[in-house]
């Protein structure tokens, strides 16, 4: 556990930027992730499905499979007392195998709410080349000190 | 969100914003998927991976919340089940009920309450919020639909609520 290293709320400035994620995305990354997401729809695995059903140019990454990417990149900088508690995605270009995914992501705002909960909203995104194909806005709460913790928040102390 | 297309047919329009589908997960909340989410984007939180690190911080194993879709998913197929299984049945009822046969996620928004537990067996709603009037997209002729997918765990707290905006349509009408 000593070795486990969590950001504190106190650590974090509005307009800082979180370190960046490059992901290369093959066939295998958009598969693995439909059927960890237990998503059988055919556009996630059947490229003749993919193009001539959906109209898509490939198999792409599905909406659970980009959530998990997303919090992955966030808790990466995190660690893990970092609570997602809201998330709001759009995907405005799939992700296909062959693209480079390159996240991005930028504390736009700190509160702490009436509960004492310390809240960071981040603007996050998924570019591929000069293209951004997923915006996402997210909210996460981060433990005040080292001897706070957001998990323990439940009920009435805990409003995302 | 209550936007609600004039056009529609009564029974579409008596579907909206009543709960549907009210159902139990499959199974309890296994840690397999869990690593298997975790592999697939390669997410080495500790908090999923190492139990010391869960006991700690959440009191034992939990889900990565962005799994939260994931557990009211059906298997693709069971012994007994008739027919094609699908997620979301009231999203694919709309889309028979309104002559649009193709569909695609336009946004997505989730909140996160009670973390969802390895064990847990949860119980989830599904709402049709709105569905909007027809207009022509890059894909085709089609409606946004909004839905919404409510879960609670056994002991009846809320875990969360997951919102899908989607674009149903026509593939290529205008």
């Amino acid at each position: 556990m000593s070795a486990v290293r969590n950001l504190t709320f106190a650590e974090v400035e509005e307009g800082q930027e979180l370190p960046a994620l490059i992901h290369p995305v093959t066939a295998t990354t958009v598969v693995l992730g439909a059927i960890a997401s237990r998503d059988w729809r055919p556009m996630h695995h059947d490229r003749d499905f993919a193009i001539n059903r959906n109209g898509t140019k490939d198999i792409f990454i599905n909406t659970p499979t980009n959530g998990g990417w997303l919090q992955r990149f966030v808790t990466d900088w995190t660690g893990p007392k970092g609570r997602l508690g809201r998330m709001k995605f759009k995907m405005k270009i799939p992700v296909f195998p062959g693209d480079t995914m390159h996240f991005a992501g930028r504390v736009v705002r700190k509160s702490v709410d009436e509960t004492g909960c310390c809240w960071v909203d981040l603007d996050l995104s998924v570019s591929v080349g000069d293209k951004i194909n997923t915006e996402c806005q997210a909210r996460f709460a981060l433990p005040a000190n080292a001897d706070d913790n957001p998990w323990q928040r439940r009920g009435e102390r805990w409003k995302p | 969100m209550t936007d609600i297309a004039s056009d529609l047919p009564i029974v579409v329009r008596d579907l909206i914003g009543k709960p549907h589908y009210v159902e139990k997960t499959e199974f309890p909340i296994e840690i397999g998927y869990v690593y298997n989410m975790c592999a697939a984007v390669q997410d080495g939180n500790p908090l999923y991976w190492d139990p010391e690190v869960a006991r700690e911080i959440t009191g034992g194993q939990i889900a990565p919340p962005a799994m939260l879709s994931v557990w009211f998913k059906l298997h693709h197929w069971m012994p007994g089940a008739v027919g094609e299984r699908r997620p979301m049945q009231l999203y694919f009822d709309i889309k028979d009920m309104v002559g649009l046969p193709e569909g695609i996620v336009a946004s997505n928004e989730a909140s996160f309450g009670e973390p969802v537990r390895i064990g847990d067996v949860l119980t989830t709603s599904q709402y049709c919020r709105a569905l909007g009037e027809l207009k022509d997209t890059k894909l085709g002729r089609g409606r946004f639909c909004t839905m919404d997918i409510v879960t609670v765990n056994q002991r009846g707290e809320w875990c969360g609520t997951d919102t899908y905006n989607f674009l149903i349509y026509i593939k290529g009408a205008r």
